[in-house]
């Protein structure tokens, strides 16, 4: 009953063609951008910023440009803590060499390095598929690693490998408080969130999807496999690029190559499965749920235990984490694989015939 | 299922609520500590001793004196795994709790980061022994201690050392001296000291970068047993440094040619290898062991009691000497900061700053707190904020540690300028200036 689209008549092409046809949809996407912009900046507290809203929007936009590679696309791969260290050391030498650059193009330079980066390591994609190319995905991340560790130019000289970046400004607003960092990275995930959502629903996420689902059909019917697999290549890591430039510039203002290791790779692909392969959707609940679910853990499990009288140590804690997170990534992969986008599209579902469900 | 589900779910709100409720309550005259740790991951078996240390000390303080002035020492330990967000993450959950004193966060890799928020939040940052070499600078690191030496005196007195044993610095020329270390921040700190000593001694210096976190070594030795160096400065941490030593076992090379930092010299890093590693060599920024006062006294007001933190055999191990150390420092700096603010009030983290800042713990004064033989007396100021470059030398004979050295000090003619130009470069990046000699006695 609450979410009924009758009587909801589509008299043109675009109103059949908008990103949310349905008006509760609608509303619902302008009240929640209403409570992330308006409500969350006047109830959070610094911690809530610094440790969990920061990193949760800029993990999602990674988890957007992931899921454009290995959701849309169906090119598995594992050099996307790869692409973040690109698009993250790429802005860092734009910053820092070229004096009064400002933060918004250095951002973009970021992406535009991880996407010929990215491109580079896609060439494999045209040859080899599946489980090959998740290993050959391998290959960027072990190169990233070594390219940011021996390579002093790349880091500016520093001479312990570490870098840092301080005084960032957008438009002459310093981007210094926690509230204003936030709302920084949430406006550009918004940005990049509406684009991706248009791609794929395009001609090009179609070609994607195409070759996802079938690529020697895809091929028969006139779709360029190496236009489709490249693009989606450069899409994804651009996106990729700019949470990394992200995740180093506001999140962590000082980053050594450790901080986009493998098990950054593994993270993002983590959250694209348990989130929902092929949903921009997914991307937001993949990295709600890798993100959010061990600091719960972290600080809840001890109260929780405690009041069965039990004392648990940090290292119990942590090791705890660990299962229990293992845990639910296989619970998740038997009972959902299509991860909670899925859960999310069958509860709206079920509103549609609410209250008479058959 | 349904009725257990709702219960767990309370139980969960309930538990979250009720721990919320006992921090508000918990306001009273009390002096917080965050304790960052590692318990879990390749660098576990070296955090544990060095957590367990810190916790025993504060918990001893309590139960023989009662606080710093009546002033009750509290603490809360928060799980980093070694990894700079996770790091990140324990910094600002524990940087609002009241009374919050200053933060030890045990990585180098956390100090970087940290490094950028702490004069935002004005707390006290220490790093004894590592960190960010450049920060003995005060004038120019208003919130960074790396107290007692930083990777530059450690690699300094390590080529002293070296020296020595060859005969003299003059025998160092044509020698080839290489350099195994951790490939990270902490690992490539003190490379431009090495090279500057290179340069004026005349050794050629070969760098050897391990892969953290350091299992897999075999190439590196592999250009070890190739170049035959005449000398290996091993630069590691957690499983890296037993990994060298068995490779070096394996290699032949000789272990007492096998110097390394004193963060490759405690317990956990030669004990697997026992009898492998007999002549090793690796610098001590403190004395380990039970017969010093304080470790006596940890034992009968904490262990005796059944309150110690792990396990009681390895209470006065090196790293557990350290934390116990650090934690002394940390302490007395809060006792400093009451003399010039008000005894028996909580300080907030500006006073203990300047209490850090003036510290003087000359021999008497660590005698009385039971360190005599643990560590040399430690003097800090606005200028300089390390207090004190002293270190030994200990070798492993297969069953101990014991020192065979006499007290190095770092060259302050080779660190001074590399400080002052390091902080000065620091500076320029982040357009900033240097204190005031009038900011000294904020």
């Amino acid at each position: 009953m609450l979410y009924r689209e009758n009587g909801q008549f589509k008299t043109t092409y675009r109103a059949d063609q908008q990103i949310f046809p349905i008006t509760q949809d609608r509303v619902a996407i302008g009240l929640m951008l209403a409570f992330a912009f308006i409500a969350v900046p006047l109830m959070a507290s610094d911690y809530l910023y610094a440790s969990i809203l920061i990193p949760l929007v800029i993990m999602s936009l990674a988890a957007i440009g992931v899921n454009i590679l290995v959701g849309y696309c169906g090119q598995i791969s594992l050099g996307s803590g790869a692409f973040m260290a690109v698009g993250a050391y790429g802005a860092y030498n734009f910053f820092v060499r070229i004096p009064g650059m400002p933060l918004i193009p250095t951002l973009i330079l970021g992406g535009l390095c991880a996407m010929s980066f990215g491109i580079l390591f896609g060439l494999p994609s045209l040859r080899v598929k599946g489980l090959y190319l998740a290993v050959a995905t391998l290959a960027a991340q072990f190169f990233s690693d070594w390219m940011f560790l021996r390579i002093k130019w790349l880091t500016n000289d520093s001479a312990s490998g570490s870098v840092s970046v301080t005084q960032l400004q957008v438009f002459g607003l310093p981007i210094q408080s926690p509230v204003s960092k936030y709302l920084f990275c949430l406006a550009v995930l918004v940005i990049v969130a509406l684009l991706a959502k248009n791609l794929v629903r395009g001609a090009i996420g179609r070609e994607w999807m195409a070759i996802r689902d079938m690529d020697v059909a895809a091929a028969v019917i006139g779709i360029r496999p190496m236009y489709a697999k490249l693009s989606a290549f450069a899409v994804s890591s651009f996106i990729i690029g700019m949470a990394g430039a992200l995740w180093a510039f506001v999140h962590l203002g000082s980053w050594e190559p450790a901080a986009f290791s493998v098990e950054i790779s593994f993270r993002l692909l983590f959250m694209v499965i348990i989130g929902g392969l092929g949903s921009i959707m997914g991307g937001f609940f993949g990295a709600a749920f890798i993100v959010v679910l061990p600091i719960a853990l972290n600080r809840f499990l001890p109260a929780f235990m405690s009041l069965f009288g039990i004392e648990i140590s940090t290292a119990g804690v942590s090791h705890a984490e660990l299962m229990i997170f293992g845990g639910l990534i296989v619970w998740f992969l038997i009972v959902e694989p299509h991860g909670l986008a899925r859960l999310w599209s069958m509860a709206k579902q079920k509103l549609r015939l609410w209250p008479f469900p058959h | 299922m349904k009725l257990s589900k709702l219960v767990v779910a309370a139980a969960v709100v309930a538990a979250g609520a009720a721990s919320l409720s006992t921090s508000a309550f918990a306001q009273a005259k009390e002096q917080f500590f965050p304790l960052l740790s590692y318990r879990t991951g390749p660098y576990a078996p070296n955090g544990t001793p060095w957590a367990n240390g810190k916790q025993d000390y504060i918990k001893m303080v309590n139960a023989r004196d009662g606080g710093v002035n009546g002033v009750k020492l509290t603490f809360e330990e928060c799980e980093t795994g070694y990894a700079t967000d996770r790091g990140v993450e324990c910094y600002e959950r524990l940087k609002n709790k009241p009374g919050v004193a200053l933060i030890d966060p045990q990585a180098t890799g956390i100090t970087f980061a940290l490094t950028e928020k702490v004069p935002v939040d004005k707390i006290p940052l220490i790093t004894l022994g590592y960190g960010l070499s450049v920060a003995q600078d005060g004038m120019a690191f208003k919130w960074n201690f790396p107290l007692m030496g930083s990777y530059w005196t450690g690699a300094d007195i390590l080529v002293q050392h070296i020296g020595k044993s060859a005969g003299g610095l003059d025998k160092l020329k044509g020698k080839k001296i290489a350099l195994v270390y951790h490939d990270s921040p902490f690992g490539k700190e003190p490379i431009p000291l090495l090279q500057e000593r290179a340069r004026m001694h005349g050794f050629e210096l070969q760098l050897l970068p391990v892969t953290a976190p350091g299992v897999e070594q075999k190439a590196t030795w592999l250009q070890v047993r190739q170049s035959r160096p005449d000398y290996v400065m091993l630069w590691g941490w957690g499983v890296m440094n037993s990994t060298a030593l068995k490779e070096a076992q394996a290699t032949g090379f000789p272990r007492d040619k096998l110097y390394g930092v004193w963060w490759a010299g405690a317990e956990p890093d030669v004990r697997d290898v026992g009898d492998g590693a007999k002549g090793y060599q690796a610098l001590a920024l403190n004395g380990s062991g039970t017969e010093s006062k304080v470790i006596q006294d940890i034992l009968k007001n904490v262990h005796d009691k059944g309150q110690g933190t792990g396990a009681k055999d390895e209470v006065g191990s090196v790293l557990y000497t350290r934390g116990v150390i650090i934690q002394m420092l940390s302490i007395e700096a809060v006792r400093r900061a009451q003399e010039r603010f008000g005894k028996g009030k909580v300080m907030t983290g500006e006073q203990v700053r300047w209490g850090m800042e003036n510290l003087s713990l000359d021999q008497k004064k660590l005698d009385a707190l039971g360190f005599s033989g643990v560590m040399r007396p430690v003097s800090t100021s606005c200028a300089d904020h390390m207090g004190s470059t002293w270190a030994r030398v200990q070798t492993w004979d297969g069953k101990k540690w014991s020192m065979t050295s006499d007290w190095y000090q770092s060259d302050d003619q080779i660190i001074k300028p590399l400080v002052k130009a390091g902080a000065d470069k620091y500076l320029a990046d982040k357009k900033l200036t240097r204190r005031t000699a009038a900011d000294c006695q904020s």
